[in-house]
């Protein structure tokens, strides 16, 4: 069994990010760059399939700019086997990359798609069910657990009212919840291992994609700041306040 | 033309926040048409049609959406889609599974999570966990579009009587399977609608000490929240996390109880009426968002907490 796992780089989750003051975007100059966090339990538990004898190569794909590369870099040294990275320069929507990771699925056909549930950048949450549906594969979202069978998976999704577990038809498509796993570190003989390893490099236009994005991005802006409250010096004092000042209780 | 709008249900009772989806639609276009998909499921279509923002309830019965299935639900959506000019559902786990499902199969980027309805086609989204918000237009003849629940007041759910009309399945497929649903019953309000919630972080240190939020949420008739690292630790289900990846709430009253404050739990909760932090590290981030903080022992807080709210009888439910 083979599996692609799509991965994003984006401004790290630690980093409190800042608007542009022309309101076109969000400042990413200098701004540490990550892996997306979901995207990194997708490549652990890839990586773990591999291990546990049911999986015989991991590959992990990009799609973005030329420094995506260190993305991809990153999950060969925690274990994938090989890497793509796809470019374009500027923003993709998702339905653009799901278009372009349908283009690397016809190439590759690998019998699993893993990639995290949400981007922490545009938060779309979109990409896995969009590429499933271009597949006609199943998909299964959200997942906190996986188990491989001989022809399926079954599958436990985290939702709303709790969880449920689905059972998909392989080939198919996996969005991984942060609750998967959690993600080995890359030791250091594995970081220089991984830079042996090989990263195709394409480019989107080469795929016949058109990447152009669908939605204008009028303005973003901060959102309203909250204003200042007070701290309170005891439980007395702060039962009083919601009961009298806030009328909360 | 108009809205096309998917319920979300459980083949007996309209899942509450149908309904602010539906309140959202209103604003984009009066033409509100529902549709439920579902098995046995009259009582649902009923009471969509009791809406009065509904004109119209389209109720697909068919034993093949007994389960929600994103791949059987799509499958009968695009049949119709072509009467519509938008498709429209919640942004919880039910929308966010199915929504980009059909806009792939539309050829349509999909607008994520809208807290806010400009025109019928420009909305406001939050992005970076709610840092920063984006106007957005969308260019597609067909607008797919989910809603954050939280940010609109539901639809009124009686007082209206539109036309039921019967709809005709989509394709079966067999690419996925229902195994089970554990559902966690509870008698405290939901935690997405909830007045007042009452959240535990990495702070409570064990699942066993959640007992004491469960005393005060009682006298507060709150729901039980939690960061991710509570959840993560094991402390309590997955059910109860707040935050940019779990549920968005917007009470009139949050009490975090010995949660730091990270950038992905002030996602969210930082809507919240009223906020009140306790934590004993007085420089946790919490306490910039907190209208009330007290820097505390939460072990020795929260039981103080009961007690000061045993000595006031007005507590409203």
């Amino acid at each position: 069994m083979k599996i692609l796992v799509a991965v994003k780089r984006v401004i790290d989750y630690n980093v409190q990010i800042r608007v542009k003051e022309d309101g076109s975007g969000i400042v990413t100059d200098n701004v540490k760059m990550s892996t997306n966090p979901p995207d990194d339990n997708a490549i652990e538990e890839a990586v773990k399939i591999k291990e546990a004898g049911k999986a015989t190569e991991v590959v992990a794909v990009s799609v973005g700019e030329e420094k995506a590369q260190e993305t991809v870099r990153k999950a060969l040294a925690v274990g994938a086997d090989r890497g793509i990275l796809v470019k374009v320069d500027g923003a993709t929507e998702p339905l653009a990359v799901s278009k372009i990771l349908q283009k690397i699925v016809e190439k590759e056909k690998p019998d699993l798609v893993f990639m995290g549930k949400q981007a922490i950048d545009d938060d779309c949450n979109q990409t896995g069910q969009m590429l499933a549906a271009l597949l006609n594969w199943p998909q299964a979202t959200f997942a906190s657990k996986i188990e491989v069978k001989e022809k399926s998976l079954e599958v436990i999704r985290e939702i709303d009212e709790g969880l449920e577990t689905i059972e998909v038809n392989v080939p198919a498509i996996v969005t991984c919840d942060l609750r998967l796993n959690e993600p080995r570190y890359a030791s250091l003989p594995n970081i220089m291992k991984a830079k042996k390893k090989p990263i195709e490099q394409i480019n989107a236009s080469d795929l016949g994609i058109d990447t152009k994005p669908r939605i204008d991005q009028i303005k973003v802006e901060e959102p309203p700041k909250r204003k200042a409250g007070i701290k309170v010096a005891s439980v007395e004092e702060l039962v009083q306040k919601l009961k009298n000042e806030a009328k909360v209780i | 033309m108009s809205i096309l709008l998917i319920a979300e249900h459980n083949n007996k009772d309209l899942k509450p926040f149908t309904l602010n989806a539906i309140s959202a639609a209103s604003q984009i276009n009066e033409d509100v048409q529902v549709l439920v998909l579902g098995s046995n499921s009259d009582s649902v279509a009923k009471s969509v049609s009791e809406c009065p923002n509904v004109k119209k309830v389209i109720h697909i019965n068919n034993e093949l959406y007994e389960n929600y299935l994103a791949e059987n639900y799509s499958s009968a959506i695009i049949k119709l889609s072509e009467n519509y000019s938008h498709i429209i559902c919640s942004a919880n786990t039910f929308g966010k599974n199915l929504m980009p499902r059909i806009a792939a199969l539309l050829d349509v980027s999909q607008v994520s999570d809208i807290t806010k309805v400009i025109s019928e086609d420009t909305f406001i989204r939050p992005i970076y966990a709610g840092n920063a918000f984006a106007t957005v237009k969308s260019n597609d003849k067909i607008k797919c579009v989910t809603i954050r629940p939280t940010s609109f007041d539901p639809a009124p759910s009686s007082g209206g009587s539109a036309e039921i009309q019967n709809g005709e399945p989509g394709d079966a497929t067999d690419l996925s399977k229902f195994i089970k649903k554990e559902e966690i019953k509870t008698d405290r309000p939901e935690l997405g609608t909830a007045r007042v919630v009452v959240s535990g972080g990495r702070g409570m240190q064990s699942g066993e000490n959640f007992k004491l939020i469960t005393a005060v949420a009682d006298k507060l008739n709150a729901a039980i929240g939690a960061s991710r690292a509570a959840v993560d630790a094991g402390y309590i289900t997955n059910d109860h996390q707040v935050g940019q990846t779990g549920k968005v709430v917007v009470p009139d009253l949050y009490i975090a109880v010995g949660i730091s404050g990270a950038i992905q739990h002030l996602a969210g909760m930082k809507e919240s009426k009223v906020i009140v932090a306790i934590n004993k590290d007085g420089e946790a981030p919490i306490f910039s968002v907190a209208d009330y903080g007290l820097e505390a022992d939460l072990f020795e807080a929260l039981p103080k907490f009961v007690e000061e709210l045993n000595k006031l009888n007005t507590i409203q439910k």
